[in-house]
């Protein structure tokens, strides 16, 4: 006996999911939230409960109670996978909030603030409180990118080379060396800028861009060669194999086939690196002063940046000067975000 | 203990350096663990010698031990003396590096430079070693060739090397370790992780290779064995550090072997 296969009429087949949740499950879940919102908002406006924290608080409570009601029947399983889903959930976007308001608010008071001007012109002939069509940011925006420039160019080599040291040489020092770089990246900022100062600005007698350039880079080198170090460890044993058997020695090895194969994740260093420090405020204060005039001298006196902008317009309080403090923290925002998102884009390469 | 080289008709017993790759007393240890004792082979030029034995009999370590890769692995400890044309790889005088630039190697994993194109993975060796060539066009072809891969490369050399097929790939580290022109190569598994098709290029390869070069070759495939060696060199270990049973032609292993357990291992009674 011998088992035969029939082939069956073809008939048109549509792609389905059957594992998702159906639309009607989810217009029914959606409206009950949405239920649940407006109830908490009478309430609010109605009972002594009030605020924003009170109808968060009111509504968290009702999806909970809700969690509980629709899950009665199912079983206690389904009652708690509800609830914790709810808390779960609401911690998310308990945690969202103050994000999404710092956001808000630097966007908002930033954007409303920005002139035209803000990023053509400085402040020398400008007081504080002019009208925003006059003065601008544009010398602390070139202060902030030389300082970091400078920064990164010092830091960059240092910090892959100690990464080298720590991945490819692994030397005698190496466990010092991974201790200090460890404990350095714990150091407050205020203290890279005392240490510049003691040093470098004493003995100068001047505040510059390159003193906060050196202050900068005591607090970048830490960060680079730390991730430096992470990325060449994912360089696999196997590329070195090879590059030995084929009669390198190790320092061709190293610049020649692991460097390149994590070329990537040497530029997210640099790029993390430069996020970290391109806020710093305290450390300038004692390094690179501020000033109100454009300048590209690293050398040539104090010089203004972006976070000692912030921070002087903020103390001076007036009305229009706060909208300048303002409008350099969205500049700063954007400015990270740009280089996280490089980041984030370089370091997706890697993985292929 | 058959010496390879009695049984062969090419080495000159006579003369009194041994032109080619020997082992004298060779030890390895892995920190305390003993891995591999007193092994002493001879490999003649322009012959295939296979490693055979089963898992954890030493045979990789060995390999390792004659281009002087054990030294990487950290608590790594040799004794005896491995000799190139008569020279003791492992004297103080003689840089490791030229060693490896002598007695190339080809890993079990295909292992290219996933950052370099195919083109520059030929030529890596030769720019890592810092060797002067002119000429690089016709490197490229001749490694290729002699790798049995020009044909299905030669129209995109600039694509990454990553891009191959895993048998591909394994040919290409093939002809990357020709392009430094090795008296030695040294080959570890190098078909464990391929096809069968892509197998039997390989080991087409091999013989090309050995008209010029002397090829050293680990394999756990008994008929890989007896297709590509000329001759075979059978460890074994008894939970104590590997050793040599028998060496010998490839035909005697495998017909007529003089250890009892040689010739139950080929025969497949176990391992």
């Amino acid at each position: 006996m011998t088992a035969t296969i029939t082939p069956t009429s073809p008939t048109p087949v549509e792609p389905q999911t059957p594992w998702s949740t159906s639309r009607t499950s989810r217009v029914r879940s959606l409206s009950i939230l949405l239920t649940a919102a407006i109830v908490a908002a009478i309430v609010v406006l109605f009972t002594g409960v009030a605020g924003i924290d009170g109808w968060a608080v009111t509504f968290f409570g009702l999806s909970l109670v809700i969690a509980v009601a629709r899950t009665a029947k199912i079983g206690p399983k389904e009652r708690k996978d509800a609830l914790m889903r709810v808390v779960i959930t609401s911690a998310a976007v308990a945690a969202f909030v103050p994000w999404v308001s710092i956001f808000g608010a630097v966007i908002f008071r930033g954007y409303s603030g920005a002139r035209i001007n803000y990023f053509t012109q400085d402040m020398r002939t400008t007081v504080p409180d002019d009208f925003l069509e006059y003065g601008g940011a544009l010398h602390a925006i070139v202060g902030s990118l030389l300082m970091v420039a400078i920064a990164t160019v010092i830091t960059l080599p240092l910090g892959i080379l100690s990464g080298i040291y720590l991945t490819e040489v692994r030397g005698r020092l190496t466990f010092l060396v991974r201790f200090v770089v460890q404990s350095m990246s714990g150091v407050p900022s205020i203290v890279a800028g005392l240490f510049i100062y003691t040093t470098y600005v004493y003995s100068t007698q001047s505040f510059s861009a390159l003193a906060g350039s050196l202050a900068l880079a005591v607090l970048m080198l830490p960060t680079v060669a730390r991730t430096a170090e992470e990325v060449l460890k994912l360089v696999p044993e196997d590329l070195r194999s090879a590059g030995y058997a084929l009669g390198a020695r190790q320092w061709r090895t190293a610049l020649m086939v692991v460097i390149p194969t994590v070329r990537s994740g040497l530029t997210t260093a640099a790029i993390l690196g430069v996020a970290r420090v391109i806020g710093e405020t305290a450390p300038l204060l004692l390094t690179s002063l501020s000033n109100t005039t454009l300048r590209f001298n690293p050398v040539d006196g104090p010089i203004a940046s972006l976070p000692t902008y912030i921070f002087g317009y903020l103390q001076i309080g007036t009305e229009f000067a706060i909208a300048r403090a303002w409008t350099g923290s969205l500049v700063l925002l954007v400015i990270v975000l740009f280089l996280f998102t490089l980041a984030r884009r370089f370091g997706g390469k890697d993985k292929r | 203990m058959t010496d390879i080289s009695s049984t062969s008709g090419t080495a000159t017993a006579e003369a009194p350096v041994f032109a080619g790759l020997e082992t004298r007393g060779a030890h390895a240890w892995f920190g305390k663990h003993h891995a591999l004792a007193d092994i002493s082979l001879k490999f003649p030029v322009c012959t295939v010698t296979g490693l055979i034995g089963p898992s954890g009999c030493g045979k990789s370590t060995f390999i390792r031990l004659l281009n002087r890769m054990h030294e990487f692995i950290p608590g790594a400890a040799m004794a005896g003396e491995v000799l190139h044309n008569g020279r003791d790889v492992y004297d103080p005088s003689v840089d490791a590096a030229d060693v490896r630039l002598k007695i190339g190697m080809v890993f079990q994993k295909p292992n290219p430079f996933p950052a370099m194109t195919i083109r520059e993975n030929v030529l890596s060796g030769i720019k890592l070693a810092h060797l002067k060539r002119a000429n690089h066009d016709d490197i490229v072809e001749t490694c290729l060739t002699r790798a049995g891969l020009w044909k299905e490369v030669k129209d995109r050399l600039g694509a990454s090397g990553g891009s191959l097929s895993g048998g591909q790939q394994q040919r290409l580290c093939i002809a990357r370790s020709l392009a430094v022109e090795p008296e030695v190569l040294l080959m570890d598994e190098p078909c464990s992780a391929l096809d069968p098709g892509s197998t039997l290029r390989i080991e087409e390869t091999i013989k090309e290779l050995a008209e010029k070069i002397t090829v050293v070759i680990v394999t756990h495939n008994m008929q890989q064995a007896s297709r590509v060696s000329d001759f075979c060199a059978f460890f074994l270990t008894d939970g104590g550090p590997g050793y040599l049973v028998e060496a010998d032609s490839t035909r005697k292993i495998f017909t007529n072997p003089t250890d009892p357990r040689t010739a139950d291992y080929v025969q497949g009674k176990f391992g």
